[in-house]
């Protein structure tokens, strides 16, 4: 066992854990549920979280790596994607939504990026967010819709 | 998924060095493929906290940490200037942005995977490697290397002017590469790189000096038929070796081309 500290939506955590523990079962053991087992290949972003406020795989991270991090999953960031999620939702384009919380949280990412993306900007950034249900474009159009509604000032927000 | 006994964040790069000496030791870089592998890693050397994560530039040189990542690579304004944007274009299909926030220059190189768009993408450079205890080693030469006890800690990309060009065909998009073409023209030396065949990546220089008198459609499609007869190719499920010669002749026309000027 070892300790490690790190800083968990916002909070500071202290936990001791085994050296190969990856990332992603830390964040489900305390409490972080968003967080999704997918692949289990680094392939499919489910397990996406931020680290230090960058996108990556918490499937291919050892948590002992994240000792002295920043590390923000949806839970913490509920405000922030509540802003266009509603979009998504307005083109169906969840459907069974287990992978909406990486597709959420690398939205989330884009935008603080590239606060206007082009579709094809949106494309590249989305391409390691696997969706078996939508076939993508819902998802394209809900993020233009918000957009779209940002460029108004707000008006017209998804459901 | 491979389990690890101990895991150690180096504080120089002596230690590092000292605790990779054991046959089941391993330093960590993305730990994306190592995560795949099965076994038993006795101690995990991570070199997180070495300083090896930037990309410097300098005068005459770009200098790239070994645990700089794959989407540094992507987004270095200087690099990307140099080659013409061939170096974000190498690796822009990697799987996806989280996974190029992961995967590092320094494991890329080291595994000299057959896939590896990265090392084709700089075996096409004037490239060197920095080894910890055998010091700089010319890319090339590294890449036939097998792996052993040292330490890669920097590969150095020395800023000779030229023209540069990258193509890789997948199947799909964030797959494996079916072929991977570098081009370049540096100091009047043509040579086309061509990785995922599906062995390591390969260098290939113009001997006959095909392109010599210019770049051409007539030239560049005779320079990618020369290439496709010097490169030995291979068959898995991403793609036959007779589809991948083909590939090697028509992604190195078109990188011939890219270099020339023309859009392709």
């Amino acid at each position: 066992m070892m300790e490690i500290q790190l800083t968990l939506n916002g909070k500071p955590l202290t936990a001791q854990i085994e050296p190969d523990l990856l990332l992603l079962d830390f964040l489900r053991s305390h409490g972080c549920f968003s967080v999704k087992r997918g692949c289990d290949t680094s392939n499919c972003g489910l397990c996406t979280v931020l680290m230090d406020g960058k996108p990556i795989l918490s499937c291919s991270l050892l948590a002992a790596r994240a000792a002295g991090h920043a590390i923000q999953t949806l839970e913490g960031l509920q405000e922030e994607a509540a802003d266009f999620v509603g979009f998504i939702a307005d083109q169906g384009a969840d459907q069974c939504g287990f992978c909406n919380p990486g597709f959420v949280m690398n939205t989330l990412a884009l935008l603080r990026e590239i606060p206007e993306p082009t579709d094809d900007q949106i494309r590249g950034f989305l391409a390691g967010n696997l969706c078996r249900c939508s076939g993508y474009e819902g998802q394209l159009r809900g993020i233009r819709n918000y957009l779209e509604s940002r460029r108004k000032g707000g008006e017209n927000h998804g459901a | 998924m491979i389990q690890i006994q101990k895991y150690v964040q180096a504080e120089s790069l002596e230690q590092a060095y000292q605790l990779n000496q054991k046959r089941s030791a391993r330093i960590l870089g993305g730990m994306l493929w190592l995560r795949l592998s099965r076994g038993s890693v006795g101690t995990a050397i991570d070199l997180c906290r070495l300083g090896l994560d930037t990309i410097e530039e300098t005068q005459d040189a770009f200098i790239l940490g070994a645990m700089a990542t794959l989407r540094q690579l992507e987004r270095h304004p200087g690099l990307n200037a140099y080659t013409h944007g061939a170096a974000a274009r190498a690796v822009q299909d990697i799987v996806g942005v989280q996974f190029r926030n992961m995967a590092t220059v320094g494991g890329s190189v080291w595994g000299r995977f057959g896939f590896s768009d990265v090392l084709t993408f700089l075996l096409s450079l004037d490239t060197a490697v920095e080894l910890y205890h055998g010091g700089r080693v010319p890319l090339e030469e590294f890449a036939r290397r097998k792996p052993d006890a040292d330490i890669l800690t920097r590969i150095h990309i020395r800023k000779t002017p030229g023209r540069f060009a990258y193509q890789a065909l997948r199947v799909q998009r964030t797959d494996l590469p079916a072929l991977t073409c570098a081009l370049s023209q540096i100091e009047g030396e043509t040579r086309a790189v061509i990785g995922a065949r599906p062995g390591r990546a390969l260098v290939i220089r113009d001997a006959p000096g095909i392109l010599r008198d210019g770049i051409t459609e007539e030239s560049a499609r005779a320079f990618g038929a020369y290439v496709a007869r010097q490169t030995p190719t291979g068959s898995n499920l991403r793609g036959s070796a007779a589809y991948r010669s083909h590939l090697a002749e028509i992604l190195t026309r078109r990188c011939a081309l890219e270099a020339g000027g023309q859009n392709v």
